[in-house]
């Protein structure tokens, strides 16, 4: 198949930027929207022309590296999908594609599609994890966790931090990544000592960051690869109350 | 003229002896400490973040030294680790199912098909326990019965449920308990964390590791980081083949680097074929995708019983079906170990009765686990395996049986290490995939995450601190070794964008993929592999005078972290060629074609190959074996036999 792509092109973060068109000639509906990228780039490379540079890695949907705007939707328009597993059977010849960049005032662009998110790695340090210093665990049945709450943390601790939700926020908010974070660490009893403090610091770590505050407009769910669910932001808001209450 | 030449042979200083069981706790009592309060005047430097480096960079921020960590993607949290799916061995024996930390050192030698150090796996096996206790006190979400306790599975070449897992993304909840361990040192500011950096060159001075020279992927900037040691856990090399299950940026270039200082690198033909990957689609094709092994557990592997066969796979009456692997090998039927699942599925191609496109794949069929389970029961299990299928091939494989091909997957060998997980040069250590040295000539399933964690939590923070004793190491900062490592990597990317060729570095990698492919994959024999090396050399230096690199060395420029990389695939590519070569015979994920039984089972020589193959650097193009002989003082070597 035949098709155009309009691909924003960015220098630099000083760059002012611009969309740029190019056509892809006889694309294969089995290729990834990637590999489509891949075949553009090796065109433009032989005609002397910049690649465009976008982030990815492992192309099978779990390290979150890769993410672009498509046609206006994070990740393209396929549901429950990363950019790396969107195919191109899913688009029709003769196509013209939008290509843009996160834009997120959190997630500044470095160059075409690629952004820096260590935004969210600074939510993580504020308390995304649980204190427990190697060598001094339990044995790994002294606490037996309820399977209703271990599957409800896994689902939670399935986010893979590509910051779909973050691109797709009319406010730029980080809420759902930060939600599925304290959602996963909350539901287990290894969570509970640092359940309160855990909630305050990374609130207060996204606000920091420059993310949005939520308005429960739910477009970071419907974009999310893994489907973390909306109803995780009204748990932690609820945790953030609880927390807060005790001081 | 030789391809290589023969050198002394090489011992593990490091070992203990005695009895098996106290060699471990032997070690880590000989092992000279570090005073808590010295730790925080000595530094390590820990390339890459995946299992091995992530747990391995927060359990010795913990202990006090000062960490220093690198990686290439844009967070800790994306290095490749994150993609293992199946799960993580243990030998807990909560099944009681007569598991034991010496079940799981027997099976690992034998799944090594005899070509691993037996001080080594029986370490893996009794650490792999805490690992299972440390996980969970991070609160990794691990499956779980409805009693609250852990669930297992069983994997390829066992024959007990050992395999912790978290639906099929266990590695990505391992990763990430190690990544927040990391975050935690990080803000406590134990761990400075360089991510999109990547390290192009080690620092030698007065014959210790002492630094590495970075580049600033978003800058460019090249710099040196200077400590007084180095722990490289920067993962497999797979990746020479193209197209491989690795990430796009999985590479060698700082084990090759540190081997071009003189480490030495082992068994580097070595390479793990996995059985269970989505076949190529296509000339785009950019990398495979793997299906987890534990879809073996419950889906039947078959072909049509007659290759003129070209019905639909419903249509196939059972009695013109032929279950390839139950049928060669009843008493483990589709849970053979990977090499001989992944030869299985070559052979009954090579027999014209492949299917798919190509027919180049075999049936994965649920539809007698659908059947006798039901789809909800199937679906918690591999729900998110079967959506992948379904994403990237269009079918369905709750309705049609999935079509498998093997795939490069994993690298057994790696930089040489001794017991402390010490390289050749004295302060380089070396952990996970990146070294050699638990998994032999095959690795089993659910054993990678074992021996990365077990590397990172718990070994290498005991052993490295023998080596830290002798600490601090001097200020080199002036030392002409480091200055001439700065502008030797300088002078390297100069070179790679000022060949201003005409063919990009990815039509090379893909054409070094295909000659390794074809003669350094699956089979391998004396023509092919001589044929091979020939090959490589000649596009090596079609690769040097014709390679395009568009942009600058100043800039964010992907293309250019390419060209090193593949630059460095092609030494190591002919190095795996000659170590291939002069290995005759066939052991584990190594097959010889010339060394096989009667029924075309692999076939060891133990009495000339019970060694492991350690390759010293040649500028020269003619590499040094030295041999570690292997003792087998437990598990006596014998033909593995999975029928």
């Amino acid at each position: 198949m035949d098709i155009q792509v309009r691909v924003w092109r960015q220098d630099g973060p000083s760059d002012k930027g611009r969309m740029v068109s190019y056509d892809v000639k006889d694309i294969s509906p089995d290729a990834s929207f990637l590999e489509m990228l891949d075949v553009l780039n090796e065109k433009l490379i032989l005609d002397g022309d910049d690649p465009v540079a976008f982030d990815h890695d492992c192309r099978e949907g779990i390290c979150g590296m890769c993410g672009m705007m498509i046609n206006g939707v994070a990740h393209g328009p396929e549901r429950a999908t990363t950019t790396c597993q969107l195919h191109m059977r899913h688009f029709s010849d003769g196509d013209v594609i939008d290509v843009e960049p996160w834009r997120a005032a959190a997630f500044p662009v470095i160059k075409d599609l690629v952004v820096d998110r260590g935004a969210f790695d600074s939510i993580i340090q504020a308390g995304g994890y649980i204190s427990a210093p190697t060598g001094t665990a339990p044995d790994a049945h002294a606490t037996p966790v309820p399977k209703a709450d271990a599957d409800a943390a896994f689902e939670a601790a399935t986010c893979i931090g590509c910051g779909a939700c973050v691109a797709a926020c009319p406010n730029g908010s980080s809420m759902l990544f930060t939600a599925a974070k304290v959602s996963h660490l909350g539901l287990l009893p290894q969570g509970q000592p640092e359940r309160d403090s855990r909630v305050l610091d990374m609130i207060a770590a996204q606000d920091e960051a420059g993310f949005g505050g939520c308005t429960n407009a739910g477009e970071c769910t419907t974009v999310c690869p893994k489907g973390i669910p909306l109803t995780l932001i009204g748990r932690l808001n609820a945790d953030y109350r609880n927390a807060l209450r005790k001081g | 003229m030789e391809l290589w030449e023969n050198g002394d042979p090489i011992r593990d200083e490091a070992a203990p002896d005695g009895p098996i069981e106290t060699r471990w706790e032997r070690r880590r009592f000989s092992a000279k400490l570090v005073n808590p309060a010295n730790r925080r005047k000595l530094s390590v430097i820990v390339v890459g973040t995946g299992l091995a480096g992530g747990s391995a960079a927060a359990t010795l921020a913990e202990a006090g030294y000062r960490v220093r960590s690198y990686c290439y993607q844009d967070s800790p949290r994306r290095a490749h680790s994150i993609a293992a799916q199946g799960g993580i061995n243990a030998a807990k024996n909560y099944r009681n199912d007569g598991d034991s930390v010496y079940r799981l050192f027997y099976d690992t030698v034998k799944g090594g098909d005899f070509r691993a150090r037996e001080s080594n796996v029986y370490r893996l096996a009794e650490v792999s326990v805490n690992i299972i206790d440390q996980c969970v006190a991070q609160g990794v979400p691990f499956a779980r019965e409805y009693g609250g306790l852990l669930d297992n599975r069983s994997f390829g070449g066992t024959q007990v449920s050992r395999t912790f897992y978290a639906r099929g993304q266990t590695g990505q909840q391992l990763l990430l308990g190690a990544y927040q361990a990391m975050e935690r040192q990080i803000a406590a500011g134990n761990i400075e964390m360089h991510a999109r950096h990547e390290m192009l060159e080690l620092i030698v001075v007065d014959g210790r590791a002492r630094g590495i020279v970075v580049r600033d992927l978003v800058t460019g900037e090249i710099t040196t980081d200077l400590a007084d040691a180095v722990v490289l856990a920067s993962g497999g090399y797979g990746n020479v083949f193209f197209l491989s299950t690795n990430a796009k940026g999985c590479n060698v270039t700082a084990t090759w680097r540190a081997h071009r200082k003189g480490a030495l690198f082992a068994n580097p033909c070595y390479t793990q074929i996995h059985p269970t990957c989505i076949p190529e689609s296509g000339t785009h094709q950019s990398k495979l995708t793997l299906m987890s092994e534990s879809l073996r557990n419950d889906g039947r592997v078959w072909v049509p019983l007659s290759a003129s066969d070209k019905r639909p796979p419903g249509d196939i009456p059972e009695d013109e079906r032929d279950y390839y692997l139950e049928r060669i090998y009843p008493s483990f039927g589709n849970l053979v170990p990977r090499d001989i699942a992944s030869r299985a599925a070559k052979n009954v191609c090579d027999e014209g009765r492949g299917v798919g496109p190509g027919g180049l794949g075999v049936y994965l069929d649920f539809a007698d686990a659908i059947e006798r389970l039901g789809v909800k029961a199937v679906e918690a299990k591999y729900g998110n395996l079967f959506e992948m299928y379904q994403r990237i091939t269009g079918e369905d494989p709750y309705q049609v049986p999935m079509r498998i091909y093997p795939a490069v997957h994993y690298t057994m060998g790696g930089l040489w290490v001794d017991y402390d997980l010490q390289s050749t040069i004295p302060g380089l250590f070396v952990i996970g995939e990146a070294n050699f040295s638990d998994h032999g000539a095959n690795r089993l399933g659910a054993s990678a995450l074992m021996q990365g964690l077990a590397d990172g939590y718990f070994v290498l923070p005991n052993t490295i601190n023998n080596y830290l004793a002798g600490g601090p190491f001097g200020d080199i900062s002036d030392r002409p070794e480091v200055a001439s490592a700065l502008s030797s990597v300088e002078s390297r990317v100069q070179k790679l964008l000022d060949v201003d060729g005409d063919r990009t570095v990815d039509s090379f990698h893909r054409e070094l993929g295909h000659i390794m492919w074809e003669y350094c994959g699956m089979e391998r024999t004396e023509e092919g592999l001589t044929k091979a090396i020939g090959l490589i050399r000649g596009l090596r230096d079609e690769f040097w005078t014709r390679v395009k690199v568009p942009g600058t060395g100043e800039q964010l420029n992907q293309n250019l972290e390419k060209a090193g990389r593949v630059a460095d695939f092609f030494e190591l590519a002919e190095l795996m060629c000659i170590d291939a070569l002069h290995r005759a015979e066939s052991a584990g994920g190594h097959f010889r074609a010339e060394s096989q039984t009667p029924d075309g089972e692999a076939l060891r020589h133990d009495d000339e190959f019970s060694y492991v193959a350690a390759w010293a650097f040649s500028a020269e193009g003619r590499p040094t074996l030295h041999k570690e002989d292997l003792d087998f003082e437990y598990v006596h070597p014998s033909t593995r036999s999975y029928k």
